[in-house]
């Protein structure tokens, strides 16, 4: 069963310097009980577009231009940002989880505080239950002492901790969507391992899906089902983990597999950059981003915009080039 | 070992914590407690550990930016531990560091010939300014940065570039020995391959040229390194070649620490065991006795909360810090 919807969303920021077009036509869709990555470096759109279904995009500059947002047979973006109706699904069937918990956290709140709100507002809970409800959520997951811990501030936490409690506070309202952007980026290896972990095990638990926006294709690799690689505010392939990991098609992918180190590789593997720059978003070219960093570029590329997503065997890839005549 | 180039001895750097107005000693965080490893010419020696594991505290020990508490730091025969600011200046052109930030290390009112000529004209290297454009001009080459640009200020820099400014600014007084702490983790993920990529060629370049590479990501480490450090809580756990790191890691916390990393390959990853660790790093403040990792540790028995482990080899320079390894 398909949950959310996304169809060609766009959403420019109209700046000083120019157009900024940071989600360029953006279509995907993500099952129940799923878990998808969205891959993607600093600046190519990968939080713009999550921060867009929720309409959460500061407007000006920002503008949702075009595009459907379809979750529960309803398109969100045909609410008003502030109404009853948006309020009602941030948080409530679709929560958020962010990179940085101690900047998301409110830090003159308690976190029993924080979390009674999200459910005093959406689930209409009294005073003891919700307190019976965020013990129970905190224990969850996973810190320790949660009778004593509930009453402290975001700062008592160590970095992990927060992260938990965010991920809590995500989960208080029973959301059947949960996004978490970059997660994990801001704490060490091994509490990544054990946050992912708890996400994964909470994910089968409550058949909740989970879209995990990052960096780190490690990460995806290791818990996602589907993959969407972004670049330039577009998804330039798509498809299964197996799929694509194994036999990866454009060449932006490629490249991506290639250039980072592996905990496993052989000795002495010469690491394979991308060359040049990834692009300024202000008044870009009708021709595919890439372009100019791409090792397997044709002529075509330069005569024609940039194409739209097509399917290669079991992928979709946004490329005029056949990669796999051409690779090796 | 006549090729050794650094030397470091039961170094420790303990940081008082004070209270009060009069700066009551109240306790001490043991930051770098006991740690010894040498580099040998020409040779990478990668320091790798979790946030608060000492790492960059190792790093700034060496290059005297902090007075260690006890041990010994011999730098090209000579100890230079307790030497005084004006003789460490003239080390420390032999053993420049690179930052982590491109963004803040970079002083944003000077050129960037500037910033790179800065350490030439300091230490005398040069007899005149055509001798110093020529110099920093042949630097910005080797670093991949077009001479032209010698006149821009860091913000007209893309963060990889700014990175590339400051090793040049390294390279430029023939140093011996660079330390690298956390040189990519600011950089996006294909500019980091870039960087990792110059870093080896100037090393076959300068031939014996030696790196101390700091980092927490493991998987960029154990690429660059010829043999690896782990820490925890300010000791060594395991060092060892970066061969022997993945195939054969013998400390439990490199152990966990190995499976914690996720290698993207869809195929690779379905056949991996992951060791979950309990719990999280405990404060520095207060460290658990005898192993630190004990609490944590998933084969630790009592007598590990009593004896401190030294770091024993156990054969081919494989050396763990645990008493269940033999």
């Amino acid at each position: 069963m398909t949950l959310l919807t996304v169809e060609n969303l766009k959403t420019y920021f109209h700046t000083d310097f120019g157009l900024v077009k940071a989600v360029d036509g953006v279509s995907y869709e993500i099952n129940e009980g799923e878990i998808v990555g969205i891959v993607g470096e600093s600046g190519c759109g990968k939080s713009v577009t999550q921060l867009s279904t929720l309409q959460l995009i500061t407007s000006p500059p920002g503008m949702i231009e075009d595009g459907k947002v379809i979750f529960d047979g309803r398109n969100l973006l045909d609410y008003p940002a502030n109404g009853p109706e948006m309020r009602s699904i941030r948080g409530g069937k679709i929560a958020m989880i962010f990179q940085e918990p101690m900047t998301s956290l409110n830090p003159t709140l308690s976190v029993f505080q924080q979390i009674s709100e999200m459910l005093s507002l959406h689930l209409q809970m009294d005073k003891e239950t919700q307190r019976k409800r965020a013990i129970e959520l905190l224990t969850q997951v996973g810190i320790p002492d949660a009778k004593r811990r509930i009453d402290d501030y975001p700062h008592q936490f160590s970095g992990g901790m927060r992260q938990r409690v965010m991920i809590a506070m995500a989960l208080s309202c029973n959301p059947k969507l949960l996004i978490a952007d970059e997660p994990t980026t801001a704490v060490d290896v091994t509490t990544q391992a054990q946050l992912l972990l708890l996400m994964q095990n909470l994910v089968r638990q409550y058949h909740t899906s989970l879209i995990i926006v990052t960096h780190n294709l490690g990460v995806v690799a290791r818990y996602a089902q589907r993959i969407y690689v972004m670049y330039a505010g577009r998804i330039v392939e798509s498809g299964s983990c197996d799929d694509i990991f194994n036999q990866p098609k454009h060449p932006y992918t490629i490249g991506l597999l290639k250039c980072v180190p592996r905990l496993d590789e052989e000795e002495d593997r010469r690491l394979v950059p991308i060359e040049g720059l990834p692009p300024n978003l202000i008044n870009m070219p009708p021709t595919c981003a890439f372009l100019p960093r791409c090792p397997y570029k044709i002529d075509r590329c330069r005569e024609e915009p940039w194409p739209a997503l097509k399917p290669v065997g079991n992928q979709q890839v946004a490329c005029y080039v056949d990669t796999k005549l051409t690779v090796q | 070992m006549d090729n050794t180039l650094l030397e470091v001895k039961n170094l420790k750097m303990y940081f008082p914590v004070t209270r009060g107005l009069l700066r009551r000693k109240i306790a001490e965080v043991k930051a770098v407690d006991n740690v010894s490893f040498h580099v040998k010419t020409g040779e990478t020696l990668g320091l790798v550990g979790e946030t608060g594991c000492g790492k960059t505290t190792t790093g700034r020990c060496i290059l005297r930016l902090y007075r260690p508490t006890a041990g010994q730091i011999i730098f090209e025969g000579r100890e230079i531990s307790h030497l005084k600011d004006r003789q460490i200046r003239l080390i420390r052109r032999k053993m420049p560091l690179i930052f982590q930030d491109p963004y803040g290390s970079l002083d944003p009112r000077q050129s960037a010939g500037s910033i790179v000529g800065e350490p030439i004209q300091f230490h005398k290297l040069v007899l005149n300014k055509n001798d110093l454009k020529e110099r920093v001009a042949s630097l910005f080459r080797m670093v991949g940065l077009d001479p032209n640009m010698v006149n821009r200020v860091p913000h007209e820099f893309s963060g990889g570039q700014r990175q590339r400014i400051g090793i040049a600014r390294a390279l430029a007084c023939e140093p011996s020995m660079i330390v690298c702490d956390e040189p990519i983790s600011a950089l996006d993920v294909s500019i980091q391959s870039q960087i990792i990529n110059l870093l080896e060629d100037l090393q076959k370049q300068f031939k014996g040229l030696s790196y101390i590479f700091i980092a927490h990501d493991l998987s960029v480490v154990r690429h660059i390194s010829d043999r690896v450090a782990v820490m925890y809580l300010g000791r060594i756990v395991e060092l060892t070649e970066s061969k022997k790191l993945y195939d054969n890691p013998l400390h439990p916390y490199t152990q966990a620490l190995i499976s914690a990393v996720p290698i993207p390959d869809r195929r690779v990853e379905k056949q991996r065991q992951q060791i979950i660790l309990k719990g999280e790093v405990p404060s520095p403040l207060s460290p658990p006795s005898g192993c630190h990792f004990h609490p944590r540790c998933p084969i630790a028995s009592p007598e590990c909360s009593e004896i401190i482990p030294a770091l024993n080899d156990v054969g081919d320079g494989h050396e763990v810090a645990c008493i269940k390894v033999q």
